[in-house]
């Protein structure tokens, strides 16, 4: 099941300029809330604060609190324990190359030490088939790399991969963003049907798919979540001048 | 748009021979590299096979002086030699190269890039001084294992280089998608970084193989050469550059037909070597995950 997440006064910087300003946002569980704003304006950087993945850059630092569920992110969790919470699904897809279909969606479990091989076949099939891809598939787990697959495949693929680990988050930055509308459109179906297990924050620069997929939905400009609330609301009705100028069109 | 027209069809029109010449002149350089090879290949051939025998492959070289025998304990010497060489150079290379390209970026990776680009270009006489002094002294006997420790210093900086590249060459979204599963840093490095640039890895290795095992002056006063059989790695042992070296500068016609048969018998185990590896590259990384 998926967890609320938590934000507290949260600032990042890149080096010596500062990527966030303050922060402060309450993620519903079992919900999908998408991020959007102009390129540069802190949305990546955001998710990337979620689960640590920020600080792998050089130079990179945060500040504040995050809480995933009842796990403080930043006070006594080691990143990689807090990774394994969190499913991330990147804008390329990224299946690693050297490593067959099946490898790559047990990647997260079989690096971590687990063997048990009865039970990742399992998890494998399960994985595949709530990213939709199993039929696709099904029969080549073995035979194809992960890398043979088209690009809305190999995304579908990192997907079950993040899944794989069942994770009670899953965080996505613009995963559609390389993809054709017909592929997008399967990811989006499937985004659906995810949220009923877990929280889903997916960082999107196409507002219609914002619209189509999210409950609610933040709108960030220059580093600061200038407003967050239902999509509804945001897309009807938005309470901040500078929102309402984005999505009807006249700026970013 | 009409002063366009005449423009671009200029343009359309030279371009084409020139693409032409490039590749006419990537076609003979091509063809002349090749040549160049064949025609060393080919010589050692036409001068050495004469000479390779059933008792070159497994006699000792006889006295001076007296026709036959062979440089069947060089051949060992050179294999075991090599042996020890990749053993303690491949995985000194290779670590290093990984601790290069994924933690490395800090003064002391600086340092050690510095130290391992002036290494590559000490002279291979030079290394087999510091083998000597390091090695010989100490042990008071030309040894095997000397000659294997100058062959792995002048093997780990090619090897620690390549590696470092290769590993850089890795797409950083490998990583984060690794990370992103909650795999630790080191784990991800070893299955998934290291994994993916093996064969590039691999190659750097061959490089530095292939380099190493036709060096004549490293082993001179460290492996030293031996006339007979040795398999202790703390005496003195034959080398097949050494031999080779030996031979050639006799005044016997004998020993300088043998020492032919020694070149192409060295290029012909350097080259299979460097195959089988790849070959047993080739059928590991298409297996399952580590």
């Amino acid at each position: 099941m998926g967890v609320g997440i938590q934000v507290e006064n949260v600032n990042a910087w890149y080096g010596k300029s500062q990527a966030l300003h303050d922060i402060n946002l309450k993620v519903e569980a079992n919900h999908a809330t998408a991020l959007i704003g102009p390129s540069g304006c802190g949305k990546s950087t955001f998710i990337r604060c979620l689960n640590r993945m920020h600080e792998t850059t050089p130079e990179a630092r945060v500040e504040g609190k995050v809480k995933i569920g009842e796990l403080d992110a930043y006070d006594g969790t080691s990143p990689t324990q807090l990774r394994r919470r969190i499913g991330m699904v990147f804008q390329k897809p990224n299946p690693f190359p050297t490593m067959s279909i099946y490898d790559n969606v047990a990647a997260g479990l079989k690096l971590n030490g687990y063997r048990d091989k009865k039970h990742l076949d399992e998890i494998v099939e399960r994985s595949l088939k709530s990213s939709a891809l199993w039929e696709e598939v099904k029969d080549s787990v073995h035979k194809k790399s992960g890398a043979s697959l088209s690009g809305g495949q190999q995304q579908r693929l990192c997907i079950a991969r993040a899944l794989a680990v069942e994770p009670e988050v899953l965080l996505m930055d613009e995963p559609c963003s390389a993809l054709d509308p017909i592929s997008t459109g399967k990811i989006e179906e499937l985004i659906f049907e995810l949220k009923a297990q877990y929280t889903i924050v997916i960082v999107t620069h196409n507002m219609q798919q914002a619209a189509r997929v999210a409950e609610y939905t933040g709108f960030f400009l220059l580093g600061r979540l200038i407003e967050y609330d239902k999509t509804e609301k945001i897309f009807t009705n938005p309470s901040d001048k500078r929102t309402e100028d984005y999505i009807t069109g006249r700026f970013g | 748009m009409r002063s366009n027209c005449p423009a671009k069809s200029k343009i359309g029109n030279t371009s084409f021979p020139r693409h032409a010449t490039a590749f006419t002149n990537g076609v003979w350089l091509g063809t002349g590299t090749a040549f160049a090879l064949i025609a060393i290949f080919g010589y050692l051939v036409y001068k050495g096979i004469g000479s390779i025998n059933l008792s070159f492959l497994t006699q000792t070289p006889k006295p001076p002086g007296e026709l036959g025998g062979g440089m069947a304990n060089a051949i060992a010497g050179s294999v075991l030699i090599l042996a020890i060489a990749s053993l303690l150079g491949v995985p000194v290379g290779i670590g290093a190269g990984i601790y290069l390209a994924e933690y490395g970026r800090n003064r002391f990776g600086d340092t050690i890039r510095f130290v391992s680009d002036v290494l590559n270009g000490v002279p291979s006489i030079v290394i087999g001084i510091v083998a000597y002094a390091i090695v010989v002294l100490r042990q008071k006997h030309f040894s095997a294992l000397a000659g294997g420790v100058a062959l792995a210093i002048m093997m780990v900086p090619t090897i620690t280089r390549t590696t470092e590249e290769m590993l850089l060459l890795v797409p950083n979204a490998l990583r984060e998608a690794a990370f992103g599963l909650g795999v630790p840093q080191w784990r991800t490095t070893l299955s998934i970084v290291l994994r993916t640039a093996t064969s590039g890895i691999i190659t750097g290795v061959m490089l530095a193989f292939a380099r190493v095992a036709g060096e004549t002056a490293p082993l001179l006063f460290t492996a030293f050469g031996n006339q007979f059989w040795n398999w202790r790695l703390d005496q003195p042992t034959a080398a097949l550059p050494l031999q080779i070296f030996t031979y050639a500068i006799s005044p016997y016609d004998d020993w300088h037909r043998q020492a032919w048969a020694g070149a192409l018998v060295l290029i012909i185990l350097i080259v299979s070597a460097v195959a089988a590896v790849r070959i047993a590259v080739r059928r590991g990384t298409l297996g399952g995950v580590a």
